[in-house]
C-alpha cells in the first residue's frame, strides 16, 4: 500500500478524535461471554446494540432506589424520578441539539414514532380546524424510498388506505444510493409529507439530504427523517438537518428497548392532534369531552417507560463522553478494513455502496449461492452473530433480486479482529457448502 | 453445539440435489389436484406444493421454491416420502415428521417410518430452523386439505 502524505496546514489524520477500543470493550459486560465454545464476536449492533454498565447501573440504580411514577406525585420518591424522567430528555434534546427539551417526546420505538406521526395525520383530517399542514386527503401525496425500512412503508400505505392519499417514492440506483434523478417530478406541490430513511439498515447508505430537504421547502411540504441507524452513529443536528421530525429507538444506541424518541419542530408538534388518548395528555376532562396538554405530554399518554427513558439518558452521557466524532471515525475505518476484507472473498457480492463514503458501517452481502440462512448458521457455530433476512426492508431485496441477504454491523466495540473472524468463518461457510 | 448435527451429509446432499423438484401438472385428467404456496416471513423463504389425488393416493407430490438448504432439503424429502402413498399411511409419516420437528432434540426418530427424514432430527434442536423444515410440510397439508385430503391435525409450529 502507499501513502500519500497530506500537505501541510491541512486536516490530517491525526487530527481526528479517537479512543480506545480496548477500555471501551471493557464497559461491556456481555463481550466476554462465549456463543458456541468461541468468544463472542458480535456484529449485529444495526439490530440492537449492547449496553455498557454504566446504563444497566443506572437502570437497576433506578427501580432500586427512585422508583415512582412520574408528573403526578408530590412525595419524594416522585419527584426524583420525575426529575430523572425530564433530565433524560434534557440529554437527549442535547444531544441531537434540539431547540428545547419540549420538541422530545419519547416512545417506544421508531415504529410508534413514525406511525404517531401517520396518526395525528389522520386526525387532522378529520377535523375542518385543524392546521393544514397536516390535513391530507385524494390528491395529495407521501413520499418516500424503495430503501425504506418496514416501519417507514407500512404506516403510510395505511395512512394512503384511510385518507385517499396517494404513496410515492424514490427509487434505488444500482450501487445503493437514492436516487434523486427524479426529485422535481416526485416531491411536488401535491407533496404533504417525505418520511426518508437518513441511514439504511439493509444497504449501510447514508443519504445526503440537502437537496431533497430544499426541494421540500420549496413546494412546502415535511420533512421526517428515519434516524434509527444514523443517530447511534454520527453526530446528529436537527437544525443543521432542517428536518421537521426525526424518529430513532434507544436499543440501538447502547439503551434499553422499549424506549424511542420522535423529535418534532416545536411549532408543528404544538399544531398536531393528539393520537393515544390517556392520562398525563390532557389539560382538563369532562364527561363531554376533554382539552391537551402542550406538547411533548400530549404525545405521551399513560405511564412512559420510566426506567427506559433514564437510561437512555445514561446511554447518551456514554455516547456523549466518547465523542460521536470519534465513534463515527472508527467505524468508517472498520468499514473501509471490512469492505477492503470481504473482497477477498471468492464469490462474495456486497449489497449498497462498496466504498466507505456516504456509508455506514452496515454491510449486506451475499455468498455465492448459499443461502443467508446457511450462512448464518455456519457463522454462529464459530461465534460469529450476523443478521440474516430481508431485515424488514423486503423492497430492497427485491430490488436486488434476493429474497434474503447477510448483514454484518459494527458499532464503538467493534474491532478489526472480529471483521478478520467473520471472514475466516466464510471461509467455512463456503467449505461446507461448496 | 455441534453444526454437523444441523447440516447432515443427508440434509445437504437432498439441498445440492433434489428430488422431484419443479411443479408439475397431473398425470390423470380425472384426478384432483391440490397447491399452496406458503412463506416464512421471518426470511422471506417461500415454497409452492402441489399434490395430485385419486382421493385416495397421492399419485405426485411436485414443488418449487427458494430458500435455505434446510427449507429446501425438507421439501426433497417430503418428496420422497409421500409420493405414491395412500392419504392415511401420508398422515402417519407427516404427523411423525412434525412430531419429530417439535420435539426441541427430545424425540428419537423411527427411521422405518421417517427414513432421511431421521436427518431433520438435529434441525429440532435449533428453533429458529425449525421453522425451515416445515415450511414444506405445512404447504403440503394446505395442498392435500385443498385437494380434499387431510393428513394431519392442526399443529403449531
Amino acid at each position: 500500500m502507499t501513502s500519500i502524505a497530506i500537505p501541510s496546514g491541512m486536516p490530517q489524520y491525526d487530527d481526528v478524535p479517537r479512543f480506545d477500543v480496548a477500555r471501551v470493550r471493557a464497559d461491556f459486560p456481555i463481550l466476554d461471554r462465549e456463543v458456541n465454545g468461541h468468544p463472542l464476536v458480535y456484529l449485529d449492533s444495526a439490530n440492537t446494540s449492547h449496553k455498557p454498565r454504566q446504563v444497566l447501573d443506572v437502570l437497576a440504580e433506578h427501580y432500586a432506589r427512585h422508583n415512582a411514577n412520574v408528573s403526578r406525585s408530590v412525595h419524594t420518591l416522585g419527584t426524583e424520578a420525575t426529575e430523572a424522567y425530564e433530565g433524560a430528555r434534557a440529554k437527549i434534546a442535547a444531544f441531537i441539539n434540539a431547540p428545547s427539551a419540549d420538541e422530545v417526546v419519547f416512545t417506544k420505538n421508531s415504529t410508534e414514532a413514525i406511525n404517531l406521526v401517520a396518526y395525528a395525520f389522520s386526525n387532522a383530517s378529520l377535523r375542518a380546524d385543524a392546521d393544514p399542514r397536516f390535513r391530507i386527503g385524494p390528491g395529495d401525496e407521501i413520499v418516500i424510498s424503495e430503501m425504506e425500512h418496514h416501519s417507514n412503508i407500512v404506516p403510510w400505505q395505511l395512512l394512503a388506505e384511510r385518507t385517499g392519499a396517494t404513496l410515492r417514492w424514490f427509487p434505488v440506483t444500482d450501487h445503493g444510493r437514492l436516487d434523486e434523478s427524479g426529485l422535481d417530478d416526485l416531491v411536488t406541490e401535491r407533496t404533504k409529507i417525505v418520511s426518508l430513511v437518513h441511514m439504511s439498515n439493509i444497504l449501510g447508505t447514508v443519504n445526503a439530504t440537502a437537496r431533497i430537504t430544499k426541494r421540500v421547502r420549496e413546494v412546502g411540504a415535511l420533512l421526517l427523517l428515519d434516524c434509527s441507524q444514523s443517530v447511534p452513529h454520527l453526530p446528529m443536528d436537527v437544525v443543521d438537518y432542517d428536518a421537521d421530525f426525526i424518529v430513532f429507538t434507544g436499543h440501538k444506541m447502547c439503551g434499553p428497548t422499549g424506549i424511542g424518541v420522535l423529535w418534532g419542530r416545536g411549532e408543528l408538534l404544538a399544531a398536531m392532534p393528539p393520537v393515544f388518548g390517556g392520562g398525563s395528555m390532557i389539560e382538563t376532562v369532562t364527561m363531554a369531552r376533554s382539552t391537551f396538554a402542550a406538547p411533548p405530554a400530549r404525545f405521551e399518554a399513560g405511564t412512559p417507560p420510566i426506567a427506559e427513558a433514564i437510561a437512555l439518558g445514561a446511554a447518551v452521557d456514554y455516547l456523549t463522553g466518547i465523542g460521536m466524532r470519534a465513534i463515527q471515525w472508527h467505524e468508517k475505518e472498520l468499514t473501509a478494513y471490512a469492505l477492503d476484507a470481504l473482497a477477498t472473498v471468492p464469490g462474495l457480492r456486497v449489497f449498497g455502496p462498496n466504498v466507505p463514503v456516504g456509508r455506514g458501517g452496515t454491510i449486506s452481502f451475499a455468498l455465492g449461492d448459499v443461502h443467508p440462512h446457511d450462512v448464518g448458521q455456519v457463522l454462529d457455530s464459530l461465534g460469529v452473530q450476523v443478521r440474516v433476512g430481508h431485515h424488514c426492508a423486503k423492497p430492497v431485496c427485491t430490488r436486488f433480486g434476493v429474497p434474503a441477504t447477510t448483514r454484518a454491523s459494527f458499532y464503538l466495540y467493534t474491532t478489526t479482529e472480529e471483521i478478520d473472524a467473520l471472514v475466516a468463518g466464510l471461509e467455512q461457510v463456503r467449505k461446507v457448502f461448496d | 453445539m455441534q453444526l454437523d448435527q444441523l447440516y447432515q451429509e443427508i440434509i445437504l446432499d437432498h439441498y445440492k440435489h433434489p428430488h422431484g423438484r419443479g411443479l408439475r401438472d397431473a398425470t390423470d385428467p380425472a384426478g384432483r389436484v391440490g397447491e399452496a404456496h406458503h412463506v416464512n416471513p421471518t426470511c422471506g423463504d417461500e415454497i409452492t406444493v402441489r399434490v395430485a389425488t385419486d382421493g385416495k393416493v397421492f399419485t405426485d407430490i411436485s414443488y418449487d421454491g427458494m430458500g435455505c438448504s434446510i427449507s429446501q432439503a425438507s421439501a426433497s424429502v417430503l418428496h420422497e416420502l409421500l409420493r405414491g402413498r395412500a392419504a392415511d399411511d401420508a398422515a402417519t409419516v407427516h404427523e411423525a415428521f412434525v412430531e419429530l420437528m417439535s420435539g426441541r432434540g427430545q424425540v428419537t426418530p423411527d427411521e422405518d417410518v421417517l427414513g432421511d427424514g431421521v436427518a431433520f432430527a438435529g434441525v429440532a434442536r435449533y428453533p429458529a430452523r425449525v421453522k425451515c423444515a416445515l415450511l414444506s410440510w405445512m404447504a403440503f397439508k394446505d395442498a392435500a386439505a385443498r385437494a380434499g385430503v387431510g393428513v394431519s391435525p392442526e399443529v403449531k409450529a
